[in-house]
């Protein structure tokens, strides 16, 4: 563990231990690394888990048609050239916990972090970077083992990424509910280990370590943003694995925690009394809110930076956006039960979650109204990173509306189980920090591997996902006010559903055409890294933050020499008609006072 | 914003001791988790109402005194009476499995009382008291071990030159571990 050296601010601080390949690039202890290696892995998944939508997106646009070409890639999974049930629901299961947990949470914090908390904050690396190495391997780990399910006989869990019991408690209820649910569990258990590590070491450094001058109401959003993100983790994965280790000795120990004697077919009535699965509800759902926010925030971090950078002004309300970081940070814990308004919850109670759920609108709001403050007559830089930061703040807006309708208990009978809901989620958690993430890798590309993405690629890329996201997403709201119900695996069977028959086809068809779009953003990312073009001045967005001021590659240790001391907070833009000023730029005497 | 005063302190708090702080806000949720559920779960008629296994007392006695032994071993460490350091801390180590057996003793006991933890005949009441002394019990066991790397670096290392960090970060994990046993008995007491 070199977090010693790591404290002490020595003016050599050139690493003078000599880098192996092992260490620098596989088990390194630079946040640097860990950040890529975060990113990378999440890539692949995002890339895995968009494949799988595609896969089902087609049995749903095309019920009726056969693929061959399936039949060679799943074999018995996809029979004639036909989707499975049960493949279908192992692949809307899988989707669903990769892109939530791999991919929005690991790939998204663990990247961003692990990238910018030290170099935003003014520090050398992280708090513990032995314990952040840890972190990346046990999501590693953890994705190992997601990924082994895949090839089990009985396939992958496909009880949906929420892993309700019974079909996650008893074996006997799917297929997936074999060996396919103990790799699924044993995964997400390492993944909230890696998560705890990687979330315990975040807050830690952003306490304390940042430097000279670097108070806590000068740091940049995307810092505040990334610290309640790991709080919220901190608190809300703990109680996850409560109710993961239940569930474990519920399939394997044959308590009565969520089971009961239920009657179920092939099996007969089960031994077990007195179990409960809306228990499991509650303890899932009391992550699983908070997980909303622990992908959304970082996103609307970087959002906030990056908004004010490319406007070249100030972020508007820079105290109010951190309160509703806070606020939105509180009600996060107190809105889990609004997943559940059609379990048989107390009528009473489901209204005081009615009304904690739509309380939320209110410092949501006011992120939206300083964001949209914040572009308001700016200079505004289109960049491909600027232009998925304004993706962003539409996605949110149009995402968030149908959060009201959805968090009202009574509209939520209706609309419960349908693809409203499906819309709604895509569109504000999945879409909107998929934009975010897309934003952060734009902007931060240069600092990341000293070369930058090429932008016309980025522009195709941004144009067709937004295009496409909306495309995708906003039909299904009419579904599911029609009643489609979501989980189906297949909708021609049913008279009054038959209508939409040609908007899924649509649907499926614009799903494929964006997935094609984020395999050229693969192909520009990759080619980048070796061939874009090279950066050549140290802070090419003219940024005020501290992670332009590193050399155009930074070393284990960022800064050559001592940690540059701050003066000032990082949104001095057009101030004093002077285009930015850094946060290392001392306060002048003449300089006017916020 | 400018304005606001400069942060140039040295470390309030070394960074190791913070995590552990964090981690065991991490922890306290994980156990509150499952004492909800435990609640929760306590409303229904199936609740089978039994006593707590008397060697539970004794166990709570132990890690008591595990505490006060952990407590001075650290205080033994900062007045660099190392002797003195090495007895107490593997007295620590000692209770610590002691509490160890003794909680597996108590499960037993149940067990002869025809009381299942497991398995399809066991209530949710001994089931839940099962999961949640066990995952304690490997709080501890990770605390046990925590102190027998600290007890083997008392030997390898040259202490005078050695960090009290470590050793005041494991002295406040096993103090915690030790709270929440306490916290433990009296819910189980008191609520279950």
């Amino acid at each position: 563990m070199s977090n010693e050296a790591v404290l002490h601010d020595n003016h050599s601080h050139e690493h003078a231990h000599h880098d192996t390949f092992i260490t620098k690039y596989v088990f390194s202890q630079d946040h640097k690394m860990i950040a890529k290696q975060f990113l990378i892995t999440g890539m692949i998944w995002a890339v895995l888990g968009g494949f799988m939508s595609v896969l089902f997106r087609l049995q749903l646009g095309y019920p009726d048609s056969s693929f061959p070409w399936m039949e060679d890639l799943l074999g018995k999974w996809a029979k004639g050239g036909h989707i499975t049930p049960e493949a279908y629901y192992a692949l809307v299961t899988t989707h669903g916990t990769v892109l939530v947990f791999f991919v929005l949470t690991a790939g998204l914090s663990g990247t961003f972090a692990n990238f910018l908390i030290p170099l935003q904050i003014g520090a050398r690396d992280m708090a513990s970077p032995f314990m952040n190495m840890l972190s990346y391997w046990f999501f590693f780990a953890a994705s190992i083992i997601m990924m082994s399910s895949f090839f089990v006989q009985t396939g992958p869990f496909s009880g949906g990424w929420t892993a309700y019991p019974p079909l996650s408690a008893l074996g006997d209820a799917s297929p997936g509910s074999k060996s396919g649910m103990d790799l699924w569990i044993i995964s997400m258990a390492l993944f909230v280990v890696s998560s705890l590590l990687g979330g315990l070491n975040y807050i830690a450094t952003i306490l304390n370590m940042r430097t000279k001058g670097m108070s806590m109401t000068r740091l940049p959003l995307t810092i505040w943003a990334l610290f309640f993100t790991a709080v919220l983790g901190v608190l809300s994965f703990p109680v996850l694995l409560s109710g993961f280790i239940l569930l474990i000795f519920d399939r394997n120990f044959g308590t009565s925690f969520y089971l009961s004697d239920i009657f179920v077919n092939g099996v007969g009535a089960l031994p077990n009394e007195g179990g409960s699965a809306i228990l499991f509800q509650h303890l899932f759902w009391f992550l699983g809110h908070p997980e909303v926010y622990i992908i959304l925030l970082p996103a609307m971090g970087m959002v906030s930076e990056i908004l004010s950078v490319n406007s070249r002004k100030p972020i508007f309300g820079y105290m109010a956006m951190i309160g509703s970081l806070f606020a939105i940070a509180i009600l996060a814990f107190l809105v889990w039960a609004h997943h559940m308004f059609v379990t048989g919850l107390n009528p009473f109670l489901g209204s005081v979650f009615v009304l904690l759920t739509l309380l939320i609108a209110v410092p949501s709001a006011i992120k939206v109204f300083n964001w949209l403050t914040t572009l308001w007559r700016g200079n505004i830089r289109f960049t491909p990173g600027m232009l998925f930061a304004i993706g962003f703040v539409s996605l949110f807006i149009s995402g968030g509306l149908t959060g009201i309708w959805l968090g009202n208990s009574a509209l939520d009978i209706h609309l419960h189980d349908t693809y409203f809901v499906v819309a709604h989620f895509h569109i504000v958690m999945g879409v909107a920090s998929m934009f975010g993430m897309f934003a952060g890798i734009y902007h931060w590309f240069p600092k990341m591997y000293g070369k930058y993405l090429n932008n016309t690629l980025g522009y195709i890329h941004f144009w067709v996902t937004i295009a496409g996201a909306y495309m995708i997403f906003w039909p299904m709201h009419y579904e599911g006010l029609a009643g489609m119900p979501r989980r189906y695996y297949d909708f021609s069977i049913w008279e009054s559903f038959k209508q939409f028959q040609d908007l899924n086809r649509f649907i499926s068809v614009v799903s494929i055409m964006v997935f094609a779009v984020q395999l050229l953003f693969l192909f520009n990312f990759f080619y980048s890294i070796f061939k874009g073009r090279k950066v050549t001045t140290l802070n090419p967005w003219k940024s005020n933050t501290l992670e332009w001021t590193t050399p155009i590659n930074p070393g284990h240790g960022n800064w050559v020499g001592e940690i540059p001391e701050v003066y000032r907070w990082p949104y001095d833009y057009g101030k004093d008609g002077v285009d930015f000023t850094p946060q290392t730029t001392p306060v002048g005497e003449e300089e006017s006072q916020h | 914003m400018t304005t606001t005063a400069p942060y140039n302190g040295p470390q309030k708090i070394h960074p190791h001791k913070f995590t552990m702080w964090v981690a065991l806000g991490s922890m306290v949720m994980m156990f509150a988790g499952l004492t909800s559920a435990y609640i929760v779960k306590k409303n229904q008629s199936t609740w089978l109402q039994f006593d707590l296994p008397l060697i539970f007392w004794y166990s709570t006695g132990v890690i008591l005194l595990s505490s006060i032994t952990m407590y001075l071993s650290v205080k033994a460490f900062a007045a660099q009476k190392m002797a003195q350091y090495k007895g107490l801390i593997s007295l620590t180590a000692a209770l610590g499995l002691l509490f160890l057996l003794m909680q597996a003793y108590g499960f037993r006991e149940l067990d002869t009382k025809n009381i299942a933890l497991l398995g399809p005949k066991s209530n949710s009441a001994a089931s839940f008291l099962f999961v949640i002394t066990f995952l304690h019990m490997l709080h501890v066991l990770g605390g046990v071990i925590a102190l027998l790397v600290i007890f083997f670096r008392a030997f390898t290392k040259n202490l005078k030159n050695n960090s009290v960090v470590p050793i005041e970060v494991v002295g406040t994990y096993w103090h915690f571990v030790d709270i929440l046993w306490i916290y433990l008995f009296l819910f189980y007491n008191w609520i279950g």
